[in-house]
């Protein structure tokens, strides 16, 4: 392609924004998508489908392989292990997503009273971010822990703020290129107040951008909750959630028993990188960006 | 760098501390009842004489900023107080387990910086098959956080190839070298794969860069425009993201030693926030974010005089 003709399509795109090419199917994405489904499903339903009651002790029965009647076998005290999984998926995802919905809610607040107000109001949030920032979630979340005791609150309170400051920044930018567009300032010479300019256009705008991020951001929250269980400090036993589960696992991998700890962290890891896929995916069609 | 750039970032670096400083003291107050019996070890009955010989020895009854001036003006002389629950002034407790993380989270390092840049240098100078092979593997490696990782590798190591300790951090140097090995790969694969990334981009970009171009055409021999051009200028982001890895294995070390029963300060501080124990997790939070903080300052203050456009974009 020439360098003209590159350009004569830049503009030919710009003129008929309506009718932009829809992007090729995306079967990534997809699919991504179908896994967050399934198991957004089984954190709602999950209970019903679990084959077994995930608590239910079988002493005659403990760390079986696989089976008919235990399709991913028994851990150490002869729980089925699916049914442990599926159920876990409740406790495992809440956690996440209450941490990405109080940091997506708080940090866009953040975010565009600082692009709005500018000045002092700007340099006040960049400052507590950096401050926020130089604090690592997880040390926060074991801080938080010691206080309130373990159990999930303490972690998810802990990691929601240090969430903070990677949506902030992203949609503070985002904010300040639009709080710049000429369609702000008509509204504003029109008299629209300020309530208004922001639920009704700036919000709306931004809106691809902040579901983009709570998406990835909802991988990484996911590992954090995860980690923070698996060190003891999250949900306690005998609630079934699959960062506990691989560390309850772990003494039976020494007696050659890994089922438990390696099919919970397959599930994680599966359900991360479809969370992951699926932000770029939705990055790529909503923002038009990512590779 | 401007004398003004650094100057910002050492206030920062101040302001930080002393903020964590003020928010992990806090932390006492915000918990229900009486903040002493953190102090103590929430998980049993203190007596009320113990108490009371707490509130005067941290000035919980004073106000707030003096209380805390009072806790982290010693611990910036060294005095961490001492902890109820090991019998043992705090200070001496992380400084006997201080070794174990430094051995550790060093040896990560390592493994990042050597591994990540060699093989993220390879792929992007060979391109082709290599470069697809790296890129592929160092994507899976990102994406495998510590506490799986570990897992993994006592299976295959404890389990299929007895080569490595899974269990303890080992005595003598290649004690400890051998002890240290698996939880330093379950610490940085992610790392290791995250600087590969970004090393071989910065690698592609300046080797299709115009200069890159016209060095080749003034006839420089191809190891000389690789060594002078391409890496020297590739070297900039390089440094800057394995900085940040660094910085982040200090702040995950804790998830490692957990996992692989190294008795180092992560593990101490999980222990000691599993018995509520306060005055331990107290001086360990702060002692990490402080490290925290000046490694990332610090990567900051090399990469702007490395690069002075980083100053630049770090002001506007």
């Amino acid at each position: 392609m020439s360098e003209r003709s590159k350009f004569v399509d830049k503009e030919i795109r710009i003129v008929g924004a309506a009718d932009k090419p829809r992007p090729p199917r995306d079967r990534v994405t997809t699919a991504a998508a179908c896994v967050v489904g399934l198991f957004l499903l089984l954190a709602v339903f999950g209970p019903l489908v679990a084959p077994h009651d995930p608590n239910a002790v079988d002493p005659f029965n403990v760390n079986a392989g696989p089976s008919g009647a235990h399709l991913l076998g028994t851990d150490d005290t002869g729980r089925d292990i699916l049914s442990r999984i599926i159920c876990g998926t409740r406790a495992s995802l809440t956690a996440p997503a209450l941490v990405v919905l109080f940091s997506t809610i708080a940090g866009t607040l953040l975010a565009l009273c600082a692009a709005w107000f500018g000045g002092w109001a700007d340099r006040l949030v960049s400052g507590l971010l950096d401050v926020v920032f130089g604090f690592p979630g997880l040390i926060m979340a074991v801080l938080a822990a010691a206080v309130f005791g373990p159990g999930p609150t303490a972690p998810v309170i802990a990691l929601s703020i240090a969430y903070l400051p990677l949506v902030t920044r992203v949609v503070r930018s985002a904010a300040m290129k639009e709080r710049g567009l000429p369609y702000v300032a008509a509204l504003h010479l029109l008299g629209a107040p300020t309530h208004r300019i922001w639920l009704r256009h700036l919000l709306p705008n931004l809106a691809p951008l902040v579901l983009v991020q709570a998406t990835i951001g909802f991988g990484y929250a996911l590992l954090d909750v995860a980690a923070i269980s698996f060190i003891g400090l999250g949900s306690q036993p005998p609630d079934p959630e699959w960062g506990l589960m691989v560390s309850n696992g772990a003494p039976g991998i020494l007696a050659g028993q890994p089922q438990q700890s390696l099919y919970a962290g397959l599930v994680v890891l599966v359900v991360v990188v479809a969370f992951n896929l699926l932000g770029s995916g939705l990055s790529r069609r909503l923002l038009g960006e990512g590779t | 760098m401007s004398p003004a750039f650094v100057a910002t970032r050492l206030a920062t670096l101040a302001v930080t501390v002393v903020i964590a400083g003020l928010a992990i003291h806090g932390a006492l107050f915000l918990a229900p009842g009486d903040p002493a019996t953190l102090l103590v070890g929430g998980a049993r009955k203190p007596d009320p004489e113990v108490l009371a010989q707490i509130h005067r020895e941290y000035h919980l009854d004073d106000p707030f900023l003096q209380s805390w001036w009072h806790w982290f003006g010693n611990c910036l002389h060294g005095d961490f107080g001492k902890s109820l629950v090991y019998r043992d002034s705090v200070g001496h407790l992380v400084a006997a387990r201080a070794g174990d993380t430094f051995a550790l989270v060093g040896y990560a390092a390592v493994l990042v910086l050597v591994t990540g840049t060699l093989a993220g240098t390879l792929a992007g100078l060979r391109g082709g098959r290599t470069e697809s092979f790296v890129t592929a593997v160092t994507a899976g490696a990102m994406a495998i956080p510590t506490f799986i990782m570990s897992v993994l590798l006592i299976w295959v190591f404890a389990v299929q190839l007895p080569w490595f300790p899974v269990y303890g951090s080992g005595s003598g140097f290649v004690g400890t070298l051998t002890h240290l090995t698996l939880p330093a790969v379950a610490l940085a694969v992610s790392w290791v794969g995250y600087v590969a990334q970004v090393t071989r981009t910065s690698v592609r970009t300046e080797l299709r860069s115009e200069h890159v171009e016209t060095a080749r055409s003034r006839g420089v021999p191809e190891s000389v425009v690789v060594r002078r051009h391409v890496l020297r200028n590739a070297s900039g982001p390089i440094f800057a993201v394995s900085g940040v890895g660094v910085a982040g294995l200090i702040a995950t070390t804790a998830v490692a030693e957990q996992a692989f029963g190294i008795g180092g300060l992560g593990a101490l501080m999980i222990e000691a926030a599993g018995k509520q124990d306060l005055a331990v997790v107290q001086a360990v939070a702060l002692l990490f974010v402080v490290v925290f903080v000046v490694v990332n300052t610090v990567v900051d203050l090399v990469s702007a005089a490395l690069d002075p456009r980083t100053a630049q974009k770090g002001r506007a």
